[in-house]
């Protein structure tokens, strides 16, 4: 247990790339991206975690029960809303190289040059 | 601090089957993640991205983080399979 | 270059990744003993000094409000990056008439849901508005709640109100939300300099209990603003994309 989010971390990134690589489309490539990305937020939060503590809020709870860290939380809840909006922005590439170049397939959109 | 509210400590899972539950819920999400990869038809692929969007807040709730949870729950199941919905949308209307 | 070669510099390239990967990850405390002194600092003053009883929200907007700002920044960039490269090219119009619409017509929505839709809607953004206004006490905060809140109007455009939804969310309504929200976190900042305190302090009053939802000074503010921003950025992008997929056509057609 103790080594088992790492390795899925590990795993979950390698398995995106891999997606990335072998991708015959756009979108599957994007989708892949979105796995990619996955993989840290699981990173982050595993880094912060601590055995038998609860979440970071005391309205419940006395101030000084032991917490898990609340940074890599922040960090964790920001990071999934703006790389949403930057996925979005990635969408607004394909559907654009779509009405252009009529196929969304990136062997065939490489070439395309200049 | 505490004694101000009124409502007493709650009930805490037994640290033993919160690992068990992670361990669970990490080999999910390492399942989900091959699905999602390994499914090439880009609609179908939504689909299952949706899910294992589901699976990932329920990996973050058992990592005690109810804010990351809600945050991957509205936007990994709702709000980006509506946008790639409607970027397929568009492309397949084109294609027509 | 064939797909298999690539394949096959692909695995190289992966095993290398993985096993440093691994082996930067094995130099990590153990998972579950979290050490760092930061995160049980920051539990420990958070509530006294800022009156906030959630201590994600005070790290997001209170002690690290600086990197929130620099964070909805890149989303209010990739919104207008959005509007940008969708924008109308030549050869293209934008339809406004219900009637030129028809021709591309989806399959009509089912009366179930039509009606779940519409039913959730109000429920819906009650709940974003809760959660953008409440993060100084539980589980909540401006992000999560402004994307409920675009989410509400997903759910207008599933119940099959296409036009409608293009009338109820106006261009010119969303830009001044998004303009509101994100102007306002600096100017919130700013107010702090003009006040002679180093930019983004604290300095409203920070209320009487902890966890009241007015306590915890510029934090519910702040969170109010970037719930608004957030919700105007993604309301702004869910709507090109419609407008693309419904509404765009090529001039001839």
């Amino acid at each position: 247990m103790g080594f088992l989010p790492f390795v899925v971390v590990a795993w979950v990134l390698v398995v995106g790339l891999y997606g990335i690589v072998t991708s015959r489309h756009l979108m599957h490539q994007i989708v892949c991206l979105i796995v990619v990305q996955s993989s840290t937020y699981v990173l982050l939060l595993a880094v912060g975690y601590r055995t038998g503590a609860v979440a970071p809020y005391f309205s419940d709870v006395p101030v000084h029960t032991p917490a898990v860290d609340p940074v890599v939380q922040a960090l964790s809840l920001t990071d999934v809303v703006v790389e949403a909006a930057v996925t979005a922005l990635l969408l607004a590439f394909a559907v654009q190289a779509h009405k252009r170049f009529g196929t969304l397939d990136p062997h065939e959109l490489v070439q395309f040059k200049g | 601090m505490s004694g101000l509210l009124a409502v007493s400590t709650p009930y805490t899972v037994p640290a033993g089957l919160m690992d068990v539950l992670q361990a669970v819920l990490l080999v999910l999400v390492a399942a989900g993640a091959t699905a999602v990869v390994l499914t090439r038809s880009p609609l179908r692929q939504v689909m299952v991205l949706s899910a294992y969007g589901l699976i990932l807040a329920l990996l973050f709730l058992a990592f005690q983080a109810p804010d990351v949870t809600l945050s991957e729950l509205t936007v990994g199941s709702v709000l980006l399979p509506a946008l790639l919905l409607l970027t397929l949308g568009r492309i397949r209307r084109r294609e027509k | 270059m064939t797909g298999r070669q690539r394949l096959w510099i692909f695995v190289a390239g992966a095993a290398g990744l993985v096993a440093f990967l691994l082996w930067g990850l094995a130099g990590l405390p153990a998972f579950g003993h979290y050490p760092g002194p930061y995160g049980d600092i920051i539990n420990r003053v958070a509530v006294a000094q800022t009156n906030a009883t959630g201590v994600v929200s005070a790290v997001n907007f209170e002690y690290r409000g600086f990197d929130t700002l620099g964070e909805e920044f890149i989303l209010f960039a990739a919104a207008a990056g959005i509007a940008t490269v969708l924008r109308r090219l030549r050869g293209e119009h934008v339809i406004t008439t219900r009637r030129a619409a028809l021709d591309r017509v989806a399959p009509p929505a089912s009366d179930t849901l039509r009606t779940a839709a519409l039913a959730a809607t109000g429920p819906v953004i009650v709940l974003g508005w809760f959660l953008a206004t409440h993060a100084q006490t539980s589980p909540s905060g401006g992000f999560q709640g402004g994307v409920l809140l675009t989410t509400a109007f997903v759910l207008i455009f599933l119940a099959g109100q296409v036009l409608l939804f293009g009338r109820a969310s106006p261009a010119d309504l969303t830009d001044v939300a998004g303009a509101i929200g994100a102007g306002g976190f600096v100017a919130v900042g700013v107010t702090a300099m003009i006040m002679g305190l180093p930019y983004l302090s604290n300095f409203l009053p920070l209320g009487g209990m902890p966890g009241a939802v007015t306590s915890s000074g510029t934090i519910a503010l702040i969170s109010f603003l970037v719930g608004l921003e957030v919700a105007a950025a993604f309301l702004l992008i869910v709507t090109e994309l419609t407008e693309q997929a419904l509404l765009v056509r090529e001039d001839g057609r």
